[in-house]
């Protein structure tokens, strides 16, 4: 439990310090000072209204990646399995690729298209894999799910590359960029607007810890152990397709985020799951407010997509994992 | 304590029956084995005892109990099911996964208290593996997993077992502890278990009755001695086999002679 703390103020720190630094330096003491009304106090300004909503938003987008990865990599017994194994991301990239490439102009809650169709998108994903692992067998093993996710992936990438073919050359910039993966957000309305999903995914989670460890065991030896296993795993997609999809809504497709955290934590805390879970929650909002601190001031004034970086980063990670399990 | 009535059961999509009209009772205290070859049904039987699958006719008692009307939780408090062989995703320690027994004893939100650790402690003083507690699961050797995933059924505190090969992939070393755990906790604890197996031998020295499955229907069951027969071997598996008692191991012997001729 001291270690997940550990990891809050942590994460805190980060998240306090975070706004601090930028092209434009500003002071605390001055962020802070009640003498200079807020309309006056420029320092206070930019921390506000600049940084600080990006810096939240990173913390949502890194916070639902690495607990749909945690989930992912229980429920498939697979510690390489993330939120792009099982065609969530597909999806909800394709959900963007539509909007953006047909103009789409609808709004909900005051949320605007693209969210909303990626949103939609790796949720939908999500629902076809699960209806199609159920339709091959009784219960849901995981390598069907595994392969009906990988093969779901597949065929949505290709229809969004269909769709992306004849899109125009400004809609083609649109979608590059979107699937860069990018925080940069107007104002706290998006971030709330993925909070909530978030927040439904994480009562779902909550159920989760111990369920996770015993499945992890295998679904025939956790139901063994008194697990109700399916209504575990529906939880647990649904959860996690709910957390991926509001941080792919709200960041776009950020890579490896869901891989590279999980396994961190469990460096750090060991594999249980009461504290993979929260800590991953943690550190994973951490971890992308320093990714996006590194995007944004690397190559300033120029902020360059967290995509990037968190992909740079992942590629030799993921590999690491893979040699350091072989030898 | 068991009790199958009629039980029939196909596999989803499929017309033909894994188990037809099987009929089986286990009685309180005792070590009953399940012999049958490849495909006759032992490990579906174990499944539906253990309320993994529901049969599509016939019923499950447990303790007098339809499984149907247990919740898992239940049902898991009054038997355990130790498989075959046991992988971990994850690198959980011996203690983590005989604690994972406690878990039909524990509330939603529910931490294991000192109660919990004594009884897991207790699970892996009985099966002699209190000395791998810190040890990762992933880095013991296939006896010592056994042992160790025996250890967290035990943990589950229930009075009724039930193993699904659980020597299939030992050596004769490790089998014989296996065997030898299995009895004194039988002795000691009470413990009723069922045991699926292809080890004749073992089933002759560690089982008080058997039963006898071919093609999803029971051939014959009953007491080891009556049940274990040169006619009921060929009729099983199709080999002429030597029964008879050892005076040293003080239990029967098969010694397979050849192709049974049709």
């Amino acid at each position: 439990m001291l270690v997940v703390c550990g990891f809050g103020a942590f994460t805190l720190l980060v998240c306090l310090l975070a706004p601090l630094v930028g092209s434009t330096t500003i002071h605390l003491s001055r962020i802070l000072d009640p003498s200079v009304p807020f309309a006056d106090n420029v320092d206070a300004q930019v921390f506000f209204i600049a940084r600080l909503p990006r810096v939240l938003a990173a913390t949502i987008v890194g916070s639902g990646l690495a607990l749909a990865g945690v989930v992912f990599q229980a429920l498939l017994r697979n510690p390489l399995a993330s939120p792009d194994t099982l065609g969530v991301s597909a999806g909800a990239m394709l959900g963007a690729m539509l909007a953006i490439t047909f103009h789409a102009a609808f709004s909900f809650a005051g949320v605007s298209v693209i969210p909303l169709a990626s949103f939609a998108g790796s949720v939908g994903a999500l629902g076809i894999v699960y209806a199609l692992a159920g339709a091959r067998s009784q219960g849901t093993p995981s390598t069907v799910l595994l392969l009906a996710g990988i093969a779901i992936a597949a065929l949505l990438a290709a229809v969004g590359r269909f769709i992306q073919y004849f899109a125009d050359f400004t809609d083609t910039f649109r979608s590059v960029q979107w699937l860069m993966g990018t925080l940069d957000v107007a104002g706290y309305g998006p971030v709330v607007a993925a909070a909530v999903p978030l927040a439904i995914a994480c009562v779902g989670f909550a159920q989760l810890p111990r369920v996770l460890d015993l499945i992890s065991m295998g679904s025939e030896s956790a139901a063994a152990r008194g697990v109700n296993v399916t209504r575990a795993e529906r939880i647990a997609l649904v959860s996690a397709s709910l957390s991926t999809g509001s941080a792919v809504a709200l960041g776009g497709p950020v890579l490896f985020v869901g891989i590279i955290v999980p396994h961190i934590v469990r460096m750090i805390v060991g594999p249980d799951h009461r504290l993979v879970l929260p800590a991953a929650a943690l550190f994973g909002a951490a971890f992308l407010v320093l990714c996006d601190l590194i995007a944004r001031t690397i190559l300033a004034p120029l902020e360059i997509p967290v995509g990037i970086i968190t992909a740079i980063l992942g590629g030799p990670f993921f590999l690491w994992l893979l040699f350091r399990r072989v030898i | 304590m068991l009790n199958a009535r009629n039980v029939c059961f196909a596999y989803h999509g499929t017309s033909q029956p894994v188990l037809n009209d099987v009929s089986v009772s286990i009685e309180r205290g005792s070590i009953v084995g399940l012999l049958g070859p490849n495909g006759s049904g032992k490990t579906t039987l174990l499944k539906i005892a253990a309320g993994m699958m529901a049969p599509q006719r016939g019923t499950i008692e447990v303790g007098g109990t339809p499984i149907g009307a247990l919740s898992r939780r239940d049902l898991a408090r009054r038997l355990a099911v130790v498989p075959q062989e046991t992988h971990t995703a994850f690198d959980f320690t011996v203690l983590d996964i005989v604690l994972m027994g406690r878990y039909p004893h524990l509330g939603a939100f529910e931490l294991e208290g000192a109660d919990d650790l004594s009884i897991a402690h207790d699970a892996l003083a009985a099966t002699g593996t209190l000395g791998l507690e810190g040890r990762r699961f992933a880095t013991l050797s296939g006896g010592e997993k056994q042992r160790v995933v025996i250890a967290s059924a035990l943990a589950q505190a229930s009075d009724l077992l039930l193993l699904d090969e659980p020597t299939a992939s030992l050596d004769v070393g490790y089998q014989f502890d296996v065997t030898l755990l299995l009895q004194r906790l039988n002795r000691e604890r009470g413990t009723t278990m069922v045991v699926s197996t292809h080890d004749l031998n073992l089933a002759a020295s560690l089982c008080s009755r058997l039963v006898l499955l071919r093609a999803g229907r029971v051939l014959a069951q009953g007491p080891t001695r009556d049940v274990l027969t040169a006619v009921n071997i060929r009729s099983l598996y199709g080999i002429d086999a030597d029964v008879r008692f050892h005076d040293d191991a003080k239990h029967l012997t098969v010694v397979p002679i050849g192709r049974a001729a049709h």
